[in-house]
């Protein structure tokens, strides 16, 4: 198990160098050059061939690109001093560079945004496996009857729903129609600064829209997953032993449909924790996901980069989570 | 109604008194499907006394599982209708309620499932699932009680090292000693009855020899009613002392297993009898296989289901093959043994056209 756990962190480290590479190339040979935002910026759009050969040239950009990978992979390990035109910017370890708009150390704002996320994360994830397992498990033991097919086609419907669209119908009616009380003012408020309530509240809608839709998913993965678990013949064997139908359904049965629905949720949490983009922009919530979308549409690159890297980081080591997961909950898959 | 005479044995007669351990009468399962109603089993009649073994030999489809199945009370109530009765040690099982029926299950009865590896839980150990099938049925019973009985009954089944060995999940037992375990299992509550549905199927040929020795040393210790499902007509000869042949969900051949292998009078027996190799023939001795398809259970033939595919309907007057469906009527070689076939004289067509084929050595032992 140990061993197992070490060679894949080694190949997860791979990985994350193969992605680092490939982001730093994407920008590297992009259609302008990378240059061209920040000499917008700080020019007010008035970047002329000189100003931008200027920033180039501070920036590293007249370098060849190997060298440069090379500092940037050395500033995460030791820190640099980053030149942008004619100011030095101090990026200590792990440096993932300095922000084109905020001239911040991408680092810092990026620890100090991890909070948010991982808070819509986790809250989101545990309400909808809080509904969608048990809803999944009745529906599956109610299988064909008016109950579950009813059930099955209105949570079909809303997964149907793009997300996007979800969640801002949530937020309109909510907070906008109805005016819940308490909940309506949406956002991130840190809760050693504000106490619980402010916290909870703030995070509250966001909760509910990301587990009312994942719950439609996971309540759909647990009945397929459990139909087929209770068609099993050691269903059969168990009920045959005599034992009582909990023991059945939920001992022999939902065991073994856990695994399907557990390396499904992995991949999903995953992801969740890299930055939930349109349950931040919409809910209002400074996470990584809203911060990505700004980068993007700011051309900062520094902080795309970074957030790039996050994401990939984050879901290699959900990946990593679930194998072990999966090899304590199904005794055939043996890690070594 | 076909009242089913009993073998004759010492055992028997001791038994007689209190009747067959397992009697089933007039049983008859439908399953409601969107193409209609499917009769999976109908009519079917027979006993099984403690001691003894039931030989029940048929193609896929033609209704011996799930007429064990119902035995066992394994079938959804919403999905399957059963009339008819199943009387186990004396108590009505159909229509019983489904706590009591619990209460039979893997304690007086027990059910051993063809493929092993399908069979157990591939997330708990060997021993954990032995000790369920204990516990359930012992509430008194410890944890510590319930891991030595799993020891003790895999150490009778022939596991070698139980008392390791019950800490291994099923994927790291080979398929032989799998069905052990589940034998193990199956016998951890002495039940009277045991139903072996096809339990060597999935098991290389010297395994299976050492699985049905196992089975019958069983027996004998614990005394149980056993009826074993199979299609293999090599297990009946070594295990049976009464053989039921079913076709399309019916008893077609029913009497002892001396009478319906040397003395079949149903033109399926014989097919079955036809479609066995013989290791002792010439490499040029062909299989004679059962023409045809068995048949489809929501529109079965008309009059003998049969029919369609027997070579022999020709021998009997006028359509009644194809019309009527024959009753079941004592045979020539005696009460106990019965058959379905509008034949006036089976035995003989049997012994002059179909013996002379399929075992031709056997003729003048017959005669």
């Amino acid at each position: 198990m140990f061993a197992y756990v070490v060679k894949r962190l080694i190949s997860g480290v791979l990985v994350v160098t193969l992605v680092s590479m490939a982001i730093f190339l994407l920008f590297w040979f992009g259609p302008s050059s990378p240059a061209q935002p920040i000499c917008d910026r700080e020019t007010s759009n008035r970047c002329t061939q000189t100003k931008l050969a200027l920033y180039e040239k501070t920036l590293g950009y007249d370098n060849p690109v190997y060298e440069e990978y090379g500092k940037y992979v050395k500033g995460i390990f030791v820190g640099r001093t980053l030149t942008i035109a004619s100011n030095d910017y101090e990026c200590g370890a792990p440096c993932l560079g300095v922000s084109f708009r905020t001239k911040q150390p991408v680092k810092e704002e990026l620890v100090s945004r991890i909070p948010a996320t991982f808070s819509i994360a986790i809250g989101g994830a545990f309400l909808y496996l809080l509904f969608g397992v048990p809803i999944g498990v009745a529906a599956a033991k109610r299988r064909g009857t008016v109950a579950d097919k009813a059930l099955v086609s209105s949570f079909l419907f809303i997964s149907s729903i793009p997300y996007y669209l979800f969640a801002l119908l949530t937020w309109l009616y909510l907070t906008i129609t109805f005016e819940v009380p308490f909940f309506s003012d949406t956002g991130y408020f840190p809760i050693t600064e504000v106490g619980p309530f402010k916290w909870f509240s703030g995070l509250f809608l966001a909760w509910v829209a990301l587990g009312i839709f994942g719950c439609t998913q996971y309540t759909r993965f647990t009945r397929g997953a459990m139909v087929e678990a209770l068609s099993e013949d050691y269903i059969r064997t168990a009920k045959a032993k005599g034992l009582p139908t909990r023991t059945i359904v939920y001992k022999h049965g939902l065991r073994a449909a856990l695994v399907p629905v557990v390396t499904i949720f992995g991949i999903d949490f995953g992801t969740l924790l890299a930055g939930t983009i349109f349950t931040e922009r919409i809910f209002e919530i400074q996470g990584i996901g809203w911060w990505s979308l700004e980068a993007v549409q700011g051309r900062d690159l520094p902080v795309v980069q970074a957030t790039a890297l996050f994401s990939a980081v984050v879901l290699i080591i959900s990946n990593l989570l679930v194998d072990v997961v999966y090899s304590v909950l199904d005794p055939r898959v043996r890690l070594s | 109604m076909t009242s089913v005479p009993m073998t004759q044995s010492s055992a028997a007669e001791r038994d007689a008194a209190e009747g067959p351990y397992l009697q089933v009468e007039d049983l008859k399962v439908t399953f409601p499907t969107q193409d209609g109603p499917v009769t999976a089993v109908s009519g079917l009649t027979y006993s099984v006394e403690k001691g003894k073994t039931l030989g029940i030999v048929g193609e896929s489809g033609s209704g011996k599982s799930v007429s064990s199945m119902a035995v066992m009370g394994l079938h959804d109530a919403k999905s399957a209708q059963i009339s008819g009765s199943i009387r186990v040690g004396g108590t009505e099982v159909v229509g019983l309620s489904e706590s009591k029926m619990r209460g039979l299950r893997g304690n007086s009865m027990a059910m051993i499932f063809q493929d092993a590896l399908a069979a157990l839980h591939p997330f708990y150990k060997i021993g954990g699932q032995l000790e369920e099938a204990y516990l359930v049925h012992h509430s008194s019973a410890s944890k510590r009680d319930a891991r030595r009985k799993a020891i003790e009954m895999l150490d009778r089944v022939g596991i070698p090292q139980p008392d390791r060995r019950v800490d291994d999940f099923p994927h790291q037992f080979s398929g032989g000693m799998r069905q052990r375990a589940m034998i193990a299992m199956g016998l951890i509550n002495d039940p009277s009855l045991l139903i072996a549905d096809e339990p060597t199927t999935a098991l290389d040929v010297t395994v299976q020899a050492q699985i049905l020795d196992l089975l019958q040393d069983l027996q004998r210790e614990f005394n149980s009613a056993v009826i074993i499902i199979t299609h293999d007509l090599g297990v009946i000869a070594e295990m049976a002392d009464d053989v039921l042949v079913m076709y399309a969900g019916r008893c077609v051949e029913y009497g002892t297993c001396k009478q319906i292998l040397v003395a079949p009078e149903m033109p399926y027996t014989w097919g079955l009898l036809s479609s066995i190799p013989d290791v002792t023939a010439s490499t040029d001795a062909r299989l004679i296989p059962i023409p045809g398809n068995p048949p489809s259970l929501l529109r079965p033939p008309s009059g003998c289901s049969f029919h369609p595919r027997c070579v022999h309907s020709d021998k009997v007057p006028g359509d009644l093959c194809r019309t009527e469906l024959p009753a079941l009527l004592p045979a020539s070689s005696g009460t106990a043994h019965l058959k379905r076939c509008h034949l006036a004289d089976p035995l003989q067509i049997y012994r002059t056209e179909v013996l002379p084929e399929i075992a031709p050595e056997l003729v003048e032992e017959t005669r």
